[in-house]
């Protein structure tokens, strides 16, 4: 019955995975981590209007660029995934 | 330590703006977003001048905002997105010209997360349903309605979530009466995620998607979706759906794609249209440069509608649609004109404009044309190979354009706005000032500004003229009660009074009936169409037809002074007697038959305007030698008793009654204030209770050091006081609130209202023997701005000890120098090309300086006169290299000489952070510093991002090192270094010696040069990493900072830990001492922790009224400047935490965000209250601020009166 609940337990915690993106888990790689990070990072960068200010008069861009670019840096932040070991 | 946060200036950035019938009326209003201010901005159509209607702290970051209408009403609503995680549908009303919450849905956590909704909104435009999305995978449909009542409604959430895809951007389609058809632009990276060649995500498809609200079903399905350029970045709207009387289509329906150098017409199952974006054909630009569009607004007019798209640039590009019913023929750019780039465009159909500029001040343009009959070439789709879609992975050849001055559109109004604020000083450099002035170094780019800011008002002289002698007194006067304007200036000399008419001309006339061989004491204009003057001897009452009453004074007494209004006079004699007239039906004049004995020489008098609709005031005020102020009652019944007495600290020198609004004390109808001027420049602001005459709720101020007169003035239509002392204050109704706010102008010695056609609202005055007329045009402005117009983005500046003259670095990355630019064409001229002489004449502040690839920089170094308001002397750098910092040094080795070291890179990226190489620049003042001499240029291995001058040495933060430097004949000569900074450091301050060193992303640490052993070291550090960006001491051990998140907070080293490192002679005590943390031995303490919205930019402890206290002033990136205030007893922190709270849970915030948890956005707040939330306590209906007040155990008066002695205390605002 123990192992029963178990397997509730961890759809429920797979689907809370599913439904809260970036949320953590015990075999979560550092590379999904250091996206998840980076995501967050720019998604609030382009959330709070101070950041995206501050980082465009930094860079000598406009602002709509600089929301532009860090909406495209999201799709893949840290590079491509690093190789899986076949075994 | 406990502070209180006031906010002196709200920021002034335009995060968004949307426009509207916000208010039912006919007229369009336009919202704007401060990111964390709503204000609701009205255009005057006649003037074309903005006006601030309301503005309101709402106590949350807004994220997005869209105005909405339901089908058939006349009313717009606004809805916002927030960090709140809720959206709200805000109405505005007009009767209490307020924001009421409507709706207010929760759906997720607070914060700026990324699956929570907020980012985006999109509405159907005829007002059926709202999207709101986040920036990633999230997206909820609500449905708007109304109920049987008319209220509108609001569903509950509809989901049209896709998972692991990125939202770059959503719009509502315009599909008339089908079911509302939102689209989205999105990218799906799960595949990327898995892929590790990354081809992947080289393939990563933007898609744009179809959301269909099934309004039957009540569900919300993914309709379409179809790839499109994967460079795509914004959606605008498209027209469409049918009349229903005619069945012809308004439009094609569908969106505009804007892309990277393209414009894609796209809507389901219709052939696309592609037209590339037009690049200016200047010779510098870079070919490769991609362009994309940062604002977009859309406009339909009958039977017609068009595109206004802005570039990055600032370029406006007109796009129209060619359609047969719902039948693309062509889609047509071109380049229309150019403003400052947007962050929101608005378009008014009273044909205005109005540029919500991303940086710096705002613009209102109105439409001259609409650019139809130009010979400016058009690019229309129909000219490339399939509608321009042929191969649409490969971009179309470039268009060009030539920019040139505003053609299409006109400058009708601009709004002053500091942001951004990227450093500020507070000092009092101008002569004659008792109060400091802010510098701030302001804007970007070409459009930067160096601004001085004043507190007070501004004021517009429009005549100034010489008089034959020196008056002491002016008034105006019309010559009947219906004049719109005045018709006589009247004024009083020490031996007699000068008339002068106004009229085309304005000059001297001698038969008005007024006396003119003696002094005047007061002019009116009384009853109908009479005049009367009070002059020592008399009172002469001047009828229409020239006919003169005069009643004169016994024989030894003289008038001492006078007080009138339409239908009373009240003189009081030199025998300290008060004599009243008033006057009857018939127009005549009746002398109260009772004098009435004051036992004291009267020296101020002052009545009320006649209430409308009444014979009478019944109240009159008298100010004696005795120091005091009696009220006396002029009511027939008991004519001439004295009703009440208010005893003063010194002789009164004028009395004003006014009756003004102060939605604070009552909202629906005026106040009777009574304002007592001093002789020693104190003003007392008395309430008069109308009932039983008593004198309540007493505030005072101090003006100035000359005994106060007052005058009662109209101030845009309401009645307002001018209060003259040694600087002239006005006090003045300001959206429903009282103000007392100076003027900016040379001492008044009199003055009074002026209104003529040409200047109906304005002031005539008289400083020594000069008569001057003025405006004040800006009510609510209370800083006055001067500004320098800088050539590139200003960095950081420094005032010299010696000289009044600031020096200023400034640099722009992505930008030519002058000098690199002029090789460049050169070389281009000696190759023969062609290079457009007429573009490169364009002036860059209006059209920038072309873009150049990332790691160029333009950079100068300035000397600004802030008196005279002038750049004085530039340095332009050279060899592609910027300055980051500036410091003035003494070096001890040089005689304590002066030097200016400013830290430079060269060929510095931004990410990731690099340069070829650092520099420090030593500088010799000349010409007593009004000019620089490079005396060398000392290499470093990393950015110099902050120097210092340090016991006559230099000490410079070089990326993650601190190096103390002397200076040598060819060179800076390294002493001493300490290498273990986190990331890099960005701030440094020192006393003694003690250096605080404030880390990029590591927080503040304290250091310690020992001079035996010549080390730097650090024994003390912060536990939390916070990523500093300004730092002030406020005493030895404690310190004041802003960070990168909108924080201010303020630490403290332990004394015990400060006296032992201060009395170890060499260091090694803290050498060997055990770090904590993986960090410095000591760890420093939170005392004070705020959360002000605001990217602090710069943070000062000054004092901001003569012999004020110091206060801590910051400034924010989007134009905030504030002040944290200590309080000086636990009783005042007890009180105003108190009050506090309890506007915590009055105020409810207007986007739904918890004002606690706002406070504490990222750390809790902590021994700091919000003083924006207390002072809204004076806009709460009167039963909630008494039962508050009653919570309290004190009077509503008292609890305003301490909210504003808070204020004027300490800032003087």
């Amino acid at each position: 019955q123990s192992s029963e609940l178990r397997y509730t337990a961890n759809t429920q915690l797979e689907h809370l995975h599913a439904r809260y993106t970036g949320t953590g888990h015990a075999d979560l790689t550092k590379y999904e981590w250091l996206t998840h990070q980076h995501r967050d990072t720019l998604s609030s960068i382009v959330g709070h209007p101070t950041l995206l200010s501050y980082l465009a008069v930094a860079d000598g861009q406009a602002m709509g660029r600089m929301k532009f670019e860090m909406a495209e840096r999201m799709l893949q932040p840290c590079g491509p995934p690093p190789q899986k070991d076949e075994d | 330590m406990h502070l209180y946060n006031l906010t002196l200036q709200p920021p002034t950035a335009v995060a968004q703006a949307i426009v509207g019938n916000f208010s039912g009326a006919r007229t369009q209003e336009i919202i704007v977003s401060h990111g964390t201010r709503l204000e609701l901005l009205r255009p005057d159509v006649q003037t074309g001048k903005l006006s601030t209607v309301i503005a309101s702290d709402v106590f949350g970051s807004i994220r997005s905002l869209a105005a909405f209408r339901l089908t058939g009403s006349t009313k717009d609503y606004a809805i916002v997105g927030s960090d709140s995680g809720r959206i709200v549908i805000l109405d505005y009303d007009p009767k209490t010209s307020s924001f009421v919450k409507l709706h207010q849905e929760t759906f997720g956590k607070s914060g700026a997360r990324r699956i929570v909704p907020g980012q985006y909104l999109a509405t159907d435009p005829k007002g059926r349903s709202v999207m709101i999305s986040a920036m990633e995978k999230a997206k909820l449909v609500y449905i708007l309605n109304r109920d049987a009542a008319a209220n509108l409604t609001i569903s509950s959430p509809l989901e049209a979530h896709k998972s692991s895809a990125i939202i770059h951007h959503i719009v509502g389609l315009d599909v008339g009466f089908e079911n509302p058809l939102f689209a989205a632009l999105e990218v799906d990276y799960a595949e990327a995620d898995q892929d590790p060649t990354g081809e992947a995500a080289q393939n990563a498809e933007k898609m744009l998607t179809y959301y269909e609200l099934d309004l039957g079903l009540n569900h919300v399905v993914r309709k379409w979706s179809e790839p499109t350029d994967p460079r795509a970045n914004l959606l605008v709207q498209v027209p469409g759906g049918q009349v229903a009387s005619s069945e012809r289509f308004d439009g094609p329906s569908g969106v505009l794609v804007c892309c990277e150098d393209h414009i894609i017409y796209r809507h389901m199952d219709k052939p696309q249209h592609r037209v590339p974006i037009p690049r200016r054909s200047h010779p510098l630009e870079d070919p490769k440069r991609g362009v994309i569009i940062v604002a977009a607004v859309m406009h339909k007019m009958k039977g017609a509608f068009f595109f206004l798209l802005q570039s990055e640039d600032g370029d406006l590009f007109k796009v129209t649609i060619d359609h047969d019913e719902d039948e693309v023929k062509s889609l047509k750019i071109k380049y229309f004109d150019t403003v400052p780039v947007a962050s929101s465009l608005c378009i008014l159909k009273s044909g205005f404009l109005f540029v919500a500029s991303e940086f710096g001040n705002h613009y209102l343009y109105q439409f001259q044309k609409l650019g139809d009959d130009d010979d400016e070439p058009e690019f229309s789709s129909t000219s490339f190979p399939s509608f321009g879609m042929a191969e649409s992975f490969i971009p179309l050849p470039h268009a060009h354009f030539r920019p040139r001055g505003l053609d299409n559109l006109a400058l009708a109004d601009e709004i002053e706005s500091l942001d951004p604020i990227l450093d500020a000083k507070v000092m009092n450099i101008l002569p004659n000032s008792d109060t400091p002035q802010i510098f701030t170094a302001c804007g970007r780019g070409s459009r930067s500004t160096f601004r001085m800011l004043r507190h007070g008002l501004e004021v517009e002289e429009s005549v100034s003229s010489e008089l034959p002698g020196i008056p002491n007194a002016v008034w105006t006067t019309k010559r009947t009660e219906d004049d719109p304007y005045d018709s006589y200036i009247i004024l009083s000399f020490v031996n007699g009074t000068l008339v002068l008419s106004i009229g085309e001309t304005i000059e001297e006339v001698q038969d008005t009936g007024f006396l003119s061989s003696a002094p005047t004491l007061a002019v009116q204009q009384i009853g109908s169409d009479a005049l009367l003057q009070v002059h020592p001897q008399g009172i002469r009452h001047v009828l229409s037809d020239r006919r003169v009453n005069e009643w004169r004074v016994p024989q030894g007494k003289t008038i001492v002074c006078a007080t009138t209004n339409k239908r009373q006079v009240v003189v009081a004699l030199s025998s300290a007697e008060l004599v009243y007239f008033e006057l009857d039906l018939d127009g005549q004049l009746n002398e109260y038959q009772d004098w009435k004995a004051m036992g004291s020489t009267v020296l101020a008098l002052s009545v009320g305007e006649v209430p409308e609709g009444r014979q009478r005031t019944p109240y009159l005020a008298v100010g004696c030698e005795d120091q005091t102020v009696r009220i006396i009652s002029l009511d027939p019944e008991s004519t001439l008793e004295t009703i009440s007495l208010q005893a003063l600290t010194a002789p009164p020198s004028a009395i004003c009654i006014a009756d003004m609004l102060d939605a604070s004390i009552n909202k629906s109808q005026p106040t009777m204030f009574v304002n007592i001027g001093l002789q020693n420049g104190v003003l007392l602001r008395t309430v008069l209770d109308p009932i039983n005459g008593q004198l309540t709720d007493t505030r005072t101020r101090f003006l100035g050091t000359r005994p106060i007169r007052l005058v009662r003035v109209t101030v845009q239509k309401n009645p307002g006081i001018l209060a003259l002392s040694s600087r002239s204050w006005l006090n003045y109704t300001h959206q429903s609130l009282m103000h007392f706010t100076p003027l900016i102008f040379e001492n008044l010695d009199y003055a009074w209202s002026f209104s003529a056609e040409l200047s109906p609202e304005g002031l005539i005055g008289i400083t020594g023997s000069v008569l001057r007329i003025f405006q004040i045009p800006k009510l609510g402005m209370k800083l006055k701005q001067d500004a320098v117009p800088l050539s590139y983005t200003p960095r950081k500046f420094v005032s010299h000890p010696a000289n009044q003259y600031l020096y200023l670095i400034q640099g722009d990355h992505r930008v030519m120098s002058e000098s690199a630019a002029e090789k460049k064409l050169q070389e281009m001229r000696t190759k023969g090309q062609k290079v457009d002489e007429e573009i490169l004449q364009l002036p860059v502040e209006v059209f920038g300086r072309p873009k150049a690839p990332a790691g160029t920089w333009a950079s100068a170094i300035c000397i600004i006169d802030p008196i005279e308001a002038r750049t004085i002397h530039t340095v332009e750098l050279d060899n592609n290299e910027s300055a980051f910092s500036v410091a003035v040094v003494p070096f001890a080795a040089r005689d304590n000489e002066l030097h200016l070291v400013v830290g430079t890179a060269a060929d510095t990226l931004l990410t990731p952070r690099s340069c070829r190489s650092g520099y420090l620049r030593t500088y010799r003042f000349t010409d007593e510093g009004r000019s620089l001499e490079l005396l060398h240029k000392t290499e470093t291995d990393d950015v110099p991002l902050a120097v210092m001058a340090f016991q006559g040495r230099l000490i410079a933060g070089v990326g993650k090192s601190l190096r103390l430097y002397e200076i040598g004949k060819k060179k800076l000569l390294r002493k001493a270094e300490n290498k273990s900074f986190a990331s890099a450091i960005v701030t440094l301050n020192t006393q003694g010696s003690r250096i605080i060193v404030g880390d990029m992303q590591e927080s503040v640490h304290f250091a310690a040069y020992k001079a035996p052993e010549n080390r730097l070291l650090i024994f003390a550090d912060d536990m939390q990493p916070r990523w500093v960006t300004a730092l002030t001491m406020v005493d030895y051990t404690t310190i004041a900072v802003g960070d990168r998140f909108g924080n201010v907070f303020i630490n403290r080293l332990d004394m015990r830990v400060s006296d032992q490192v201060d009395d170890d002679p060499t260091g090694a005590g803290i050498l060997h001492e055990k770090g904590q943390l993986s960090g410095a031995p000591h760890k420093t303490k939170l005392l004070c922790h705020f959360h002000v919205g605001d990217l602090i930019t710069s943070i000062h402890k000054v004092s901001l009224v003569a012999g004020g206290r110091e206060v801590l002033l910051y400034t924010g990136i989007h134009g905030t400047i504030g002040i944290l205030v200590p309080f000086v007893s636990k009783e005042d922190v007890d009180f105003i935490s108190t009050l506090e709270q309890h506007m915590r849970s009055e105020q409810s915030s207007l986007v739904g965000r918890d004002q606690l948890s706002w406070r504490g956005y990222y750390t809790p707040v902590k021994a700091v209250v919000d003083g924006d939330l207390c002072e809204a306590f004076a806009r709460l209906t009167g039963s909630k601020q008494s039962a508050i007040a009653g919570e309290l155990d004190r009077t509503v008066g008292e609890v305003l009166k301490k909210l504003e002695q808070l204020r004027v205390t300490s800032s003087g605002f």
